[in-house]
């Protein structure tokens, strides 16, 4: 081997006394890491092409294999780890930006971890949800500062446009492109059936799925890829994109290769030609700009669907949102630095943005002291990875989350992190048709329906334990937060006070 | 009744139903045991090419022709379920001639073999159903 | 309350008291059965002198499958006349059954030509019954030569019946090839060669001029010794009831796509009858045992006053000798009928299909038969092979060669 050789991150380990030469893994792995040998009759593994996925063990019905950490290390130390050095010979033989895909993989704190939520004793008794009932629907829309009255004396009940959630998640962006056509199909039935929202991203919105208009936000991004007048009516509201928790500050690339067929047509670009959306808006300089854009999209569907504004968690965020707030827009979604990605460059991914659970705190926090906090609903996201979680940035202040790492998990991502090949294993992250038909929209909308059912199940579990019976009096009320092993600058963006205060 | 289907925009022709067929028929209660180092000899079988796969079986037809042609009276329908007996057939294959999906085949040593809905094994529901990785197999009403 | 009555106790006979049964639960069926036995698979007799099965095996249907169907057999007597008048059927013993319906599915019976000095041969046999069979089995042991006269299904089948349990065996047959009515020179020649390696000779060509005692002597001047005879030359439909009772009758007896005969009332259905083939275009006799149970239940069906049509008869065989199997279907047009053959040869496998005016008419598959009934059914359907993929079907039986939607009709579904 030569000085280009990358130690394998990987081992496949066959169980030769289980193994039935039966081929599955072969077929099922677009790696091509299997390889049938008929003059031994045995399967072979060429370990160094895969990515651990894990579609061949969960596959193999004999279960013979398992794929495990490759043992054989570079000498490591604490400054120089393994995967530093490997990066440092992938750069030196290629030259290239490296690229990775999903949410930032580093150690760095995930606060929700430090937080815990309270329950009631005694006092303030707590409900048993399976007896009472709980409300987990919100609204996500302007609210009036004050109860207004009609001439008559009656009270005043309408509300400017707001979206209708059956309970405070929803599907966040992941454009047709970057996920299968059988994974938009999974995404849009579930929100359908649970009468939540899933997001198109960047890449329009396939003439398929215009059915499930009501349940579906339309992204408006940089590229400004398949927008036009009938994809921004088919939405349930409309979304701009200024940036995105993995990759804060950069655009989007997604390769000609996979701008083919109905991906084309849905972008509305030339088959083959790169899709780059640009770093920022070019037409977006000023908070003074973005109103412009708001209102133009809010002209375009008559004031009729609420304009969500999404940005990435970065360091001054509560002063950008205060802008929005103060732009026009009915929501602003924040995505922390965790949040997933179909490709980014890894320095990128890595080291660009700031915790959602610090961003959200501050900004609700900010935005109320601003007074303001009524002219929009925050939807946080950016790993949001349970119901408690959810429960947590509701209490931190979010109205609602947004969730797409776990729901492709629920659709069969086994995060091995290589979205951006193309060769998803299991159907989700890829266009290749016989890749693509391994997500049965079937099952995927049925299991995506099966978390969010199980998390609403936990997320009124949790609130009954607080003696709470709405999910509205839940928000911002950080009272029943507490931080564990935090620092005090830390609890004091939370706004939360340390466990056994 | 309920029969086998499938849905050929799902089936991935991975084979794991022949596997799992194979298996379910081998009366071992270990798959690597009953199939290991054996050709196996499943009465599902993925038909197609390279771009589209199906899994055949037994379509278990209202007026089934192998019932109808068997020379030994050896394939019956029994509350629906086209089956075989095996100690009445006498390997003449007649089921093979005139079978338009191909389903019938001849098993090992010779045995004549068709999907019988796994109703003559412990499997409880056709296995090729049971462990079709991407739901392409079912097992309904229609 | 009707009576029905059906002449003739084979699968045929099986196949319409299904069919009457289908429609009609309670009225008289009346079988009139001249052999002795409940309804068996006549093909079997060759696997029971094999060993492969036995007389109880050999049962077509359960031992109380006439109880369960409600049916009188009256066993041993033979149906002499067919009274269309008085709408009956009368016996041998002189008893006369009316009917309201009746179905001869008489079969056939073997036709012995006159051959010279036949009488002097006192261990001679037909190979069509049960009977004849244990009459077979009693006259053979380890030491016995048998001369078997015709190379057709069921020469050869007795021969390979008989194969381990006698000393020697010949097969004699006028053509000049083995089963000459459903393989071609080159598909028989295989056949032939497995056969013959297995110990069994042939004299083709040849027949024989005379017969004294336990010698043969052949037209070519040779001479074979033999202690057991077995004819096999080949059948004749039993269409007497229906000629005398002056209904059409050709080879067999005439009958439509709904087996009814020329007369009222009188179906006939199996190896009697001749129908259409709709490969050759024109009626013959099919005397294959799913057209017999087929041609049955739609006769049965009809007689009950439902409504059954059985009109797609091809010929077809599936025949194995010494573990090489061939299956045949349908009709072979050679290039001077319009007729265009596609071969694939391999060692120990012959595939032929035989297409004319877009439609696949026959095929031979020797050695290699999985999935035959793919072709069986496009010729059965008269599938029109511009519809399909046949260029790789030929090759290959698989149902990619179909569009999408034609899989959707056939696997989408009840069916």
């Amino acid at each position: 081997m030569s000085v280009e050789f990358v130690n394998p991150e990987f081992e496949v380990i066959r169980n030769d006394n289980r193994c039935i030469a039966c081929r599955v893994c072969e077929r099922q792995c677009a790696n091509e890491v299997h390889l049938f040998d008929p003059d031994r009759g045995i399967i072979l593994s060429d370990e160094s092409k895969c990515v651990n996925c894990q579609r061949c063990v969960s596959l193999c019905p004999t279960r013979a294999l398992k794929i495990v950490k490759n043992e054989c290390r570079l000498r490591e130390n604490a400054n120089w780890s393994d995967s530093t050095i490997k990066e440092i010979y992938k750069q030196a033989n290629s030259g290239g930006v490296l690229l990775s895909s999903m949410g930032n993989p580093n150690p760095l704190p995930v606060y929700w971890d430090k937080i815990l939520i309270n329950a009631s004793q005694v006092t303030n008794p707590s409900i048993d949800p399976l007896r009472e009932p709980m409300e987990t629907k919100v609204f996500l829309g302007k609210k009036p500062d004050k109860i207004t009255r009609n001439e008559d004396g009656s009270l005043n009940c309408e509300l400017l446009t707001q979206l209708e959630l059956s309970m405070p998640v929803m599907f966040s962006a992941m454009s047709y492109g970057s996920i299968s056509y059988n994974a938009h199909a999974s995404l849009a039935r579930a929100s359908k059936e649970l009468g939540i929202f899933y997001n198109t991203g960047e890449g329009g919105l396939h003439e398929d799925f215009y059915c499930y208009g009501e349940n579906t936000i339309v992204q408006v991004a940089s590229g400004r890829f398949g927008v036009y007048e009938d994809y921004l009516e088919a939405g349930a509201a409309v979304e701009i994109k200024m940036g995105q928790g993995a990759k804060p500050g950069i655009g989007g690339h997604l390769p000609g290769a996979k701008i083919v067929g109905d991906v084309s047509r849905t972008r509305m670009i030339p088959e083959g030609s790169d899709a780059i959306s640009p770093a920022p808006h070019h037409d977006i300089y000023s908070i003074e700009d973005l109103r412009q854009l708001v209102f133009s999209l809010k002209e375009a569907t008559e004031y009729k669907k609420p304009i969500i504004v999404k940005v990435a968690a970065v360091h001054n965020i509560a002063a950008i949102a205060s802008g929005i707030a103060r732009s026009g827009a009915d929501i602003i979604a924040i995505d922390g630095f965790r949040g997933g990605t179909g490709a980014a460059p890894t320095r990128i991914r890595d080291n660009v943005g700031i915790p959602i659970e610090l961003a959200l705190a501050s900004v609700d926090q900010r935005l109320r002291d601003e007074g303001i906090r009524n002219n929009v609903s925050l939807v946080v996201g950016g790993s949001i990875r349970s119901a408690s979680d959810v429960v947590k940035a509701i209490a931190l202040g979010a109205d609602a989350c947004y969730i797409a790492t776990a729901a492709v998990l629920a659709l069969g991502c086994h995060l091995c992190r290589t979205c951006q090949t193309g060769k998803c294993n299991w159907g989700i992250a890829t266009q290749r048709p016989e890749l693509v038909k391994r997500l049965n929209p079937d099952m995927g909308a049925e299991r995506l329906v099966n978390l969010m059912t199980a998390w609403q199940h936990e997320i009124k579990e949790l609130m009954g334990g607080m003696g709470i019976n709405s999910i509205e009096s839940l928000r911002g009320n950080r009272l029943m937060l507490r931080g564990i092993g935090l620092t005090e600058k830390e609890l004091e963006i939370l706004g939360i006070s340390h466990a056994g205060e | 009744m309920k029969r086998v289907y499938v849905n050929e925009e799902w089936c991935l022709g991975c084979h794991l139903c022949e596997y799992n067929c194979a298996f379910a028929n081998s009366g071992e209660i270990d798959m690597s045991k009953a199939l290991k180092g054996k050709p196996v000899f499943p009465r599902v079988k993925i038909d197609g090419d390279e771009h589209i796969n199906f899994a055949v079986s037994c379509r278990h037809c209202d007026d089934p022709i192998c019932v109808k042609s068997c020379i030994s009276g050896a394939l019956s329908v029994n509350n629906g379920v086209i089956q075989i007996d095996h100690n009445k057939c006498v390997k003449c294959l007649t089921c093979i001639l005139v079978c338009p999906y191909g389903a019938v085949s001849e098993g090992e040593h010779g045995i004549v073999q068709k999907c019988e809905l796994c109703v003559e094994n412990s499997c409880g529901e056709p296995a090729c159903v049971k462990g079709c990785p991407n739901r392409a197999i079912v097992y309904e009403e229609r | 309350m009707k009576q029905y009555v059906i002449i003739g106790n084979g699968i045929a006979a099986a196949g319409c008291i299904e069919g009457i049964r289908s429609v009609d639960a309670d009225s008289q069926i009346i079988v009139v059965s001249e052999e002795k036995h409940p309804v068996y698979c006549r093909p079997l007799i060759s696997y029971y002198l094999e060993g492969k099965t036995d007389l109880e095996r050999m049962k077509y249907r359960s031992n109380d499958c006439y109880e369960k169907m409600n049916c009188d057999v009256i066993y041993g007597r033979k149906a002499v006349k067919l009274d269309k008048d008085e709408k009956s059927v009368v016996l041998d013993d002189g008893t006369s059954i009316p009917y309201n319906a009746v179905c001869v599915a008489a079969g056939s019976s073997p036709f012995v030509p006159p051959f010279a000095g036949i009488d002097t041969v006192k261990k001679k046999f037909s190979f069509m019954t049960i009977d004849d069979t244990l009459a077979l089995e009693s006259a053979i042991n380890k030491k016995s030569k048998v001369l078997i006269i015709g190379a057709g299904l069921i020469g050869l089948n007795c021969a390979e019946g008989l194969k381990d349990r006698v000393a020697d065996i010949t097969v004699c047959d006028l053509a000049d090839r083995v089963l000459s009515s459903i393989l071609d020179n080159e598909c028989a020649k295989l056949m032939q060669d497995r056969i013959e390696e297995n110990g069994i000779s042939f004299m083709l060509s040849d027949s024989v001029e005379r017969f004294d005692g336990n010698t043969a002597y052949m037209k070519s001047g040779k001479t074979v010794s033999f202690d057991v005879l077995v004819l096999a030359v080949g059948v004749r439909a039993n269409t007497a009831l229906v000629k005398d009772a002056e209904g059409s009758v050709n080879r067999g007896i005439i009958v439509n796509t709904k087996m009814q005969t020329s007369i009222k009332n009188v179906y006939a259905a199996g190896d009697c009858t001749e129908g259409h083939d709709i490969t050759f275009g024109q009626k013959r006799v099919i005397a294959i045992l799913p057209n017999a149970y087929m041609q049955g239940k739609c006769a049965g069906i009809n007689m009950a006053g439902g409504k059954a049509v059985f009109d797609n008869a091809i010929p077809m065989n599936s025949i194995g000798f010494f573990g090489l199997h061939a299956m045949t279907a349908g009709t072979y047009y050679g290039e001077a009928e319009g007729g265009e053959m596609y071969e694939e040869k391999s060692k120990g496998t012959l595939k032929r299909m035989f297409t004319r005016n877009g439609l696949l008419t026959g095929y031979i598959m020797i050695g290699k038969t999985e999935r035959a009934g793919i072709y069986t059914s496009l010729i059965r359907e008269q599938t029109k092979l511009d519809t399909i993929n046949f260029d790789l079907l030929k090759q290959v039986p698989t149902f990619s060669a179909f569009s999408s939607e034609e899989r959707k009709k056939k696997f989408g579904g009840a069916l």
